[in-house]
């Protein structure tokens, strides 16, 4: 501990004189009248219009049709080795003839050579199109996610809130997150939006109704 | 960043030779537009962004009123969390933290996530004169560093620079600082974004050691949150094994659920997206995922002085969005370098002097860097009162014994809008208007004040106006 947090704190105090003594946090009113959703649509239809806004791709499919569309997309995307969480659901990978790989801690230098990453995810957000990992169940830790140059992400229909309010209702501030938008982009040259900097470069979202 | 603020000429010197390139200005020009407009489409989706907007202001005014308790709820957070809270009263001592905390990993690179804090502190130059190098990540900081360029926009902080201009800087100078760039590069964006992708993979997998900003850091959780758009900033956040988060101490919000307010205000007022491709929020340490080590050092830097104004106060409100720069005619001409500070455009021209005082250069001039139009107050998503806080910065430094001359900072920060005379009843009237009838200003230019939120800037600037009315041309209405 050094004497500096005394002294920012003095500072903050001393700055703070014409704050009455009596008053409490509270006692500043913060107005709720703002909305808790916006009603923009039927979740699932603006969660799919929304990610497709970001050039992502939507696949929807059903619980029994997810294999065959997890295969699909891989073999759209010529993913030769797919790496997913430890805990992912086998019944994923039972069409695909690419080779996955489970992440028991598997290192940098494996996912550097790692075409795809299937992940599932903690909720999306209709009315933004963001998924949310919170390396929960299926979703393994944030370093599979972010080095392969493809993420396909299945999302649940019931885990799809309306709105940011919502989604911050239903995670857990302690976890680790990454709420995903879209691919990687970046609009530094020109304002030019190009995909793909340094996360994956291609996002797709499979939702299971 | 070798180039540092310091001996920067006033704004009305600087303002002068931005405005003579003609090239600075037509980029400014386009990107401003282009950035204005998908903001005002953004948030014209949300039908209650004013309450959003009330309510963001006043979760800030309550923080900033009892600002110690929530650091010191904040400290208890993160340390319950695994990680470990530093205090630095001012830039100096910011960079000895920051530079042992590096020192005693063993380690003598770091990869850092753009952040406006470390650029306010000369963190690089300072870690460089102790033997480390800082790498930035970000692209458009990566063209500034490589450049040796200073960042012109808060958020596209490359904007003065053309695709060509880009092409050259990656050639000639990616190979000083690691992986070279390919041959035969093209001025084609995909190609130079490629370019960077490679030069800094091999970086961000072998380095041990990260610096980074917050653009909101929760008391009652100890959460940090910091968005961004190409995947930098998760690559610095969780590959490597220490990760050292430098944060003013106006980033603290009270609670989790406050930042459904903030993360529905910031996407859409800065990018003009509905939310960044990508937020990372992290509380401490997480085994197995993630640093082993997080140390967060909280920057007074000036900030406490802004915070005794009562007036000016509302300044550490700023979300640093930049909505204010891409609507201020001023900036529009100018660009951010002759602001002379991290900070360009309308809050530069307001949290720089109430940072570092108004004695000296550029300060002093800051706070004549406005037409006092307004239009940054209507955009701004946790309505701070710029042409407020600068009226009563220009009463302080008129005040102030040694003030050279207020005419010579008036006539040349005129002469950028194209007529002193002209813009100093301008200014006046706008003045005048404002205290008798608040945050309004005479027709047409009511029309600005009246809607509560600027769509964008209207075909006539409130110069032309006066000119044309000066001149008989005005219909009345
Ligand atoms: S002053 Fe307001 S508009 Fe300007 S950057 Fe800060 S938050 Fe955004």
């Amino acid at each position: 501990m050094n004497g500096s947090r005394e002294r920012v704190l003095g500072r903050i105090r001393a700055a703070l004189a014409d704050v009455p003594a009596g008053e409490a946090p509270p006692d500043v009113s913060v107005p709720q009248t703002y909305a808790a959703s916006h009603e923009q649509g039927e979740r699932l239809e603006l969660l799919a219009g929304r990610i497709a806004d970001y050039r992502a791709e939507v696949h929807r499919t059903t619980g029994g049709g997810l294999p065959d569309t997890i295969a699909a997309v891989l073999s759209q995307r010529r993913t030769r080795r797919a790496v997913t969480a430890s805990d992912a659901p086998p019944v994923w990978f039972t069409s695909t003839a690419a080779e996955v790989v489970r992440d028991d801690g598997v290192d940098v230098a494996t996912l550097e050579g790692t075409d795809s990453v299937v992940t599932g995810c903690a909720l999306a957000v209709a009315e933004t199109g963001t998924l949310v990992l919170d390396s929960g169940a299926a979703q393994g830790r944030r370093i599979i996610s972010l080095i392969p140059d493809h993420h396909v992400c299945v999302v649940n229909a019931s885990d799809v809130v309306a709105s940011v309010p919502h989604a911050l209702h239903r995670l857990d501030p302690d976890r680790p997150l990454t709420w995903i938008s879209g691919p990687s982009a970046t609009s530094d040259i020109e304002l030019e939006r190009v995909e793909g900097v340094h996360g994956p470069r291609v996002l797709d979202v499979v939702l299971v109704e | 960043m070798s180039t540092a603020f310091m001996g920067m000429p006033g704004f009305p010197r600087a303002a002068r030779a931005a405005v003579n390139d003609a090239q600075l200005r037509s980029n400014l020009r386009t990107a401003t537009r282009t950035i204005r407009e998908k903001r005002d489409a953004a948030v014209s989706e949300l039908d209650d962004w004013q309450d959003l907007r009330a309510a963001g202001q006043a979760i800030k005014n309550r923080t900033l009123r009892h600002l110690d308790l929530y650091l010191e709820r904040l400290e208890s957070a993160v340390q319950a969390a695994g990680g470990r809270v530093h205090w630095a009263s001012d830039a100096a001592e910011a960079n000895r933290l920051v530079t042992r905390l590096v020192r005693d990993t063993g380690e003598s690179e770091v990869v850092k996530v753009k952040s406006m804090t470390t650029q306010e502190i000369e963190l690089n130059e300072a870690l460089g004169q102790a033997g480390i190098t800082a790498y930035e990540t970000d692209l458009a900081e990566l063209i500034v560093q490589l450049s040796e360029d200073r960042p012109s926009h808060i958020l596209v902080p490359a904007i003065h620079r053309n695709r060509a201009e880009i092409r050259d800087i990656l050639a000639s100078h990616m190979a000083e600082w690691g992986t070279p760039a390919p041959e035969g590069l093209t001025d084609d964006p995909r190609a130079l974004a490629e370019a960077a992708r490679r030069h800094l993979r091999d970086r961000f997998l072998t380095t041990n050691v990260a610096v980074s900003g917050a653009n909101f850091a929760v008391a009652d959780t100890g959460t940090m949150v910091v968005l961004e758009s190409e995947g930098n900033g998760r690559m610095c956040l969780t590959l490597p094994r220490t990760l050292i988060s430098v944060v003013g101490i106006e980033k603290v919000v009270p609670s989790w659920s406050d930042l459904e307010v903030f993360l529905q205000l910031l996407p859409r007022s800065s990018t003009g997206e509905r939310m960044n491709p990508y937020t990372s929020t992290w509380t401490g340490v997480a085994p197995g995922d993630g640093p082993e080590e997080f140390h967060l050092v909280l920057l007074d830097n000036g900030r406490t002085n802004a915070l005794s104004d009562t007036v000016g106060r509302q300044a550490l409100r700023c979300i640093r969005c930049s909505a204010c720069l891409n609507v201020c005619p001023v900036y529009e001409r100018t660009g951010g370098h002759a602001y002379g500070s991290v900070y360009p455009g309308p809050i530069g021209a307001i949290l720089t002097p109430q940072l570092r005082g108004t004695t000296a250069e550029p300060e002093a001039s800051l706070p004549y860097a406005s037409s006092l139009c307004g239009a940054c107050y209507e955009v701004c998503p946790v309505s701070i009162d710029i042409p407020d806080v600068l009226v009563r910065l220009r009463e302080q430094v008129v005040s102030q014994p040694g003030h050279r001359s207020e005419k010579a900072a008036m006539r040349a920060a005129g002469w950028v809008l194209g007529g002193h005379r002209r813009l100093g009843l301008a200014q006046a009237a706008a003045t005048a208007a404002r205290s008798v009838v608040p945050r309004r200003l005479p027709p047409p230019a009511s029309a600005w004040t009246d809607s509560r939120d600027l769509p964008s800037v209207p075909g006539r600037t409130f110069r032309e106006w006066w000119r044309d009315r000066a001149e008989g041309k005005e219909s009345g209405a």
